[in-house]
């Protein structure tokens, strides 16, 4: 486990923010040089605390006017087997994330889609057709916000 | 809209954001000046919003992520506003999602350990106002996080 002082956590928060600011601005910003700034990332990037960047895109300006997440629990446990159920599941390119999960259901699903009929179609024809898919919970986001956690 | 060469960019550029514009347009077969007129384009018509580092918080000591969904009691008219301006406040809570279905409100949490969860859930989560039922799911595993559109 690293430790990080009140500068990492800065620059931390501040890549959150936005991935492509270089080590020369967030320098300027903290009061530091840049090669002492770039050290810190480097760092923070070897450690695998920075373990990459995502794009941030609009998804409502690309067609995909509804994401849905999905609770699913597996059918018959025990015939099913998990590998499968992942990789028929990840393979459906409107699932985004994947999360395998403890408690009321077994796999939590972020799904995108056009409307809410490009919904019903995914829905139909891709998920309830998944091997061992039995039980599913469908809440339709309204709104999302991401926070720095506990960095913050 | 955008055409085949935006869509050629999008796929490339969402898997590897991190790639440079020449090293992008080397992967859509298209020249640097054509993808870097692209990617403005987009940005300026709010498409491509920007780019964010991505925390892995288990190399922070954050070992336990817990997924907890909320039902409000929705006879309080600003029981929405007040419950996620309270769950801002909480440090260990990374996600705040509100839904139309049978839950209201997802607040993913994250805790060093079951001891330190227990705690949050107790002094934090628990006297936020408005709660009417709440379920939690423990995360086992990411099996799929990359969060990519399929454009």
């Amino acid at each position: 486990m690293i430790e990080l002082d009140e500068i990492d956590r800065m620059i931390l928060r501040a890549l959150v923010q936005d991935a492509t600011q270089s080590a020369g601005e967030l320098g300027r910003r903290f009061g530091l040089s840049q090669p002492a700034t770039w050290r810190r990332i480097r760092r923070l990037e070897q450690a695998g605390v920075i373990k990459g960047r995502r794009l941030r895109l609009n998804a409502g300006s690309l067609g995909f006017g509804v994401t849905v997440f999905l609770g699913i629990k597996l059918a018959r446990k025990g015939q099913v087997s998990l590998e499968d159920f992942e990789r028929a599941v990840s393979a459906i390119p409107e699932v985004q994330t994947v999360e395998h999960v403890l408690g009321l259901y077994d796999y939590r699903l972020r799904v995108v889609a056009r409307d809410i009929s490009d919904f019903e179609r995914v829905l139909r024809r891709r998920i309830m057709t998944l091997p061992g898919a039995g039980d599913v919970e469908a809440n339709v986001l309204l709104s999302e916000e991401r926070l720095p956690g506990p960095i913050g | 809209m955008l055409d085949d060469v935006d869509r050629r960019i999008l796929r490339h550029f969402q898997v590897e954001p991190s790639l440079t514009t020449a090293e992008l347009a080397e992967r859509c077969r298209i020249s640097s000046g054509v993808c870097w007129r692209r990617i403005e384009k987009m940005q300026a018509a709010g498409i491509i919003e920007g780019q964010e580092a991505v925390i892995d918080w288990a190399t922070l000591g954050y070992a336990v992520e817990v997924s907890l969904r909320i039902t409000l009691d929705k006879t309080q008219a600003r029981a929405f506003d007040e419950f996620t301006a309270a769950a801002r406040e909480v440090a260990e809570v990374i996600e705040i999602q509100t839904f139309l279905g049978r839950v209201d409100v997802r607040l993913s949490v994250l805790a060093r350990d079951m001891a330190q969860y227990q705690q949050v859930y107790r002094d934090r989560i628990l006297t936020l106002p408005h709660i009417a039922d709440i379920e939690a799911l423990m995360h086992i595993a990411r099996v799929k996080r990359d969060e990519v559109l399929p454009v």
